[in-house]
């Protein structure tokens, strides 16, 4: 037992988790932890504003597998991280943001900068907690990153009252902590596996729906030697991008309002469909009435409440990924798999790719998305990291940019936050400078929080930002094309501002490439030369996202194109 | 089909708790129809009794939810069969009139209930029972006249060797 402040135990207690760099933006009700953080070697990386902070602690997360850190003032410090928190969390990244808080006797007063951030962030949190004495920062900071980073990851907030960063006590640092409500249990029962397996032992026309738990729980290489033993096709969840790699035979791309035919149709397609490690969201399943009609479904997640939660089950494997599909493995090795079918389900992937498949663009003399996205591939060495914006970008990256591995691929998927991808990008870098790492952005989510250009420059992370700039919030656009007889309300943005100006405004390089060559040579040169490096691309206004499932339809009423 | 259920789960007795399991009904829209709370013996538990209407499906999805809850320690979907449920009315009826004394203290004494305070124009009985049993006194002394009353909610225990 030592004595100490409240800061310098937390300080200390972020250094005994590993913490080496931490996201934010400062403030009066964290000067004590500041100064503390003045006599350490964590790295404290400067957002311009903390929404892009918690941004930044996310794309850390999803790059090293390890929590991202990220730290506020009160009142608006903490209410701007909260749009972070709430994207994290239903994306299950573990994030920890801790928020400073008026001194415990004015708490309830409605003091300066008070905001209840507790009560705010409820339920956009796994847990939160507000410290109410100096000597419980030590077990607080211990069960936060604890909480966030097993289990089903997500964001936890611990908020410091100021009085409790600047008084002295007794301190106790615990090696573990433990919740009687919090127990983890990735074993999975032996007897859900055995019923997994039989199930798919006797599958005709198997499909695996890999999710976002495939990556956190490091599973690819269970997964992908299950999708070979069963020669199932395996569609991705926008979260699971990644699992599988692009150019592996089985590999059937996105599953969902976007989906590729060819994944939407084999998943309606299915007699045993296997879920890992996914919400099944709306835009994963589309109608839920047309999902997977015949598919008896198993479902394989380490939180049990999201079994049954939206698409009924057949059955359940409760555990980590890795361990469950290691376990299936193991079990289908000692079965006779029947596999005589195989030929024919094969056959009629083959047919759905090619009825399917993309127009060829290469010949196009403008710029089209989805080639951009193809000499963007091209460009990059396939370690390169990617995030994405929100919108048509996204759509865009995730239809026709190849994902190699996992954790390369990045994208907000459940809260679709735009704005997202450039700050997590740089967290991303923070986690892996020698890494390429790329934005593939909109104009319109990119001008959201375009500021952290000043991060990116002074705090020396370099990223690259491609803008698929169309004037217009291209999504809510293409909507209003498609089903709102083309009444453009709200969505164009004009031609303000110029984009490579901007860049330069900031100390960064902006480059306007005229065609696929000129981008793929700016692409290559800002990596080269690892420079923040802003690349307007400026697309059809027109342009839309195709393949595409109106909103109400099922997964297999795909539009190729508009009527 | 939507029916009332009854949910017993133990929690961290400490502040915030009760805030965050109502959040948690409030967020996902289930309607509470009545919640009661107390702590539990020698421990720094506490104990809720939660009744809502849903049917199975969303009922397993408020028990897995709950559950999920850091700060939710135990919970039990209760089965009606094997538990004793009691709820607590108090209830306030106008007897000016001296027909209403005697009718109140007619059905009072029918529900094996307790009268707690006389006035010159009302009293206040206190009425404890199955829910359905209070639904029915009430339903009963409407008639009457209701000053005013209150509810404690539903509080559960399992029968014989069944526990939380």
């Amino acid at each position: 037992m030592v004595e100490m402040s409240g800061a310098k135990a937390f300080v200390e207690a972020l250094e005994r988790e590993g913490v080496e760099t931490l996201f934010g933006v400062t403030g009066g009700a964290v000067l004590p932890i500041c100064d503390e953080l003045w006599n350490s070697d964590l790295r404290f990386v400067m957002a311009r504003h903390e929404q892009g902070a918690s941004h930044m602690a996310d794309g850390f997360a999803r790059a090293s597998g390890r929590a991202g850190v990220c730290l506020a003032t009160s009142g608006p410090g903490a209410t701007n991280l909260v749009t972070g928190i709430a994207t994290a969390n239903i994306d299950s990244s573990p994030v920890v943001a801790f928020t400073g808080q008026v001194p415990l006797s004015m708490v309830g007063t409605d003091a300066f900068q008070e905001v209840d951030i507790i009560g705010i962030t409820a339920s956009a949190t796994k847990y939160n907690i507000q410290v109410r004495r100096p000597s419980e920062i030590p077990p607080a900071v211990k069960s936060a990153f604890y909480i966030a980073s097993t289990g089903r990851q997500g964001a936890v907030l611990v908020d410091l009252p100021k009085d409790t960063q600047i008084d002295i006590e007794e301190m106790e640092f615990p090696e573990k902590v433990s919740f009687r409500g919090y127990e983890l249990n990735p074993e999975p029962n032996p007897r859900e596996i055995d019923w997994a397996s039989t199930l798919l032992s006797k599958a005709q026309r198997p499909v695996i729906m890999a999710g976002g738990g495939i990556i956190a729980a490091n599973a690819s290489e269970e997964l992908i030697k299950l999708a070979d033993m069963l020669v199932a096709p395996v569609a991705t969840t926008l979260m699971g991008k990644g699992a599988v790699p692009s150019d592996h035979p089985l590999f059937a791309g996105l599953c969902g309002m976007h989906g590729t035919g060819e994944a939407n149709m084999l998943v309606t397609d299915a007699d045993v469909l296997l879920v890992v490690g996914s919400r099944m969201s709306d835009r994963t399943t589309a109608r839920l009435e047309d999902f997977s009609p015949g598919a008896k479904v198993i479902h394989i997640d380490i939180d049990k409440s999201e079994v049954d939660k939206n698409v009924e089950t057949v059955t359940r494997v409760i555990g980590d990924a890795k361990l469950a599909l290691g376990g299936i493995l193991e079990r289908l090795s000692k079965m006779a798999v029947d596999r005589k079918t195989n030929g024919v389900w094969l056959k009629k992937m083959e047919k759905f790719r090619e009825q399917y498949a993309p127009p060829d663009l290469s010949e196009n003399p403008h710029m089209r998305a989805p080639a951009v996205m193809k000499s963007l591939r091209k460009a990059l060495p396939r370690d390169a990291l990617v995030t994405t914006e929100v919108g048509q970008n996204q759509m865009w990256a995730a239809l026709y940019f190849d994902a190699y591995a996992p954790r390369t691929f990045f994208s907000s998927g459940g809260l679709g936050t735009m704005g997202w991808g450039f700050p997590a990008a740089i967290g991303a870098k923070a986690a892996k400078p020698d890494l390429p790492v790329v934005d593939i952005a909109g104009d319109g989510s990119f001008g959201m929080t375009e500021n952290n250009l000043a991060t990116c420059v002074e705090e020396d992370l370099p990223v690259v930002v491609v803008i698929l700039n169309n004037r217009m919030l291209g999504m809510v656009a293409q909507w209003q094309r498609l089903f709102y007889g083309r009444r453009y309300m709200a969505v164009e943005l004009g031609k303000t501002p110029d984009f490579v100006k901007l860049a330069e405004a900031y100390g960064a390089v902006g480059v306007r490439p005229e065609n696929l060559e000129e981008f793929e040579r700016a692409v290559k040169t800002a990596v080269d030369d690892n420079v923040t490096t802003v690349i307007d691309v400026m697309i059809d206004p027109e342009e839309n996202v195709f393949p595409m499932v109106p909103p109400g339809k099922g997964l297999k009423d795909i539009l190729v194109e508009a009527d | 089909m939507t029916q009332l259920s009854t949910i017993a789960f133990l929690v961290e007795n400490k502040p915030g708790v009760l805030f965050k399991v109502s959040n948690l009904f409030r967020r996902r829209g289930y309607n509470i129809e009545s919640i009661s709370v107390g702590p539990i013996e020698d421990s720094d538990l506490a104990r809720m009794t939660v009744s809502v209407f849903a049917d199975s499906r969303e009922l397993n999805q408020i028990v897995e939810q709950l559950d999920k809850m850091v700060d939710v320690v135990k919970i039990k979907r209760l089965d009606p069969m094997r538990s004793i449920m009691r709820e607590m009315l108090l209830v306030k009826l106008d007897t000016s009139d001296p027909m209403a004394r005697e009718e109140t203290l007619r059905h009072v004494n029918s529900f094996h209930g307790l009268i707690l305070h006389i006035d010159p124009d009302s009293i206040i009985a206190e009425i404890t029972g199955e829910p359905a049993a209070i639904d029915e006194f009430i339903e009963k002394t409407r008639s009457i006249g209701i000053e005013e009353l209150s509810r404690t909610g539903v509080t559960a225990l399992e029968k014989g060797g069944l526990k939380l």
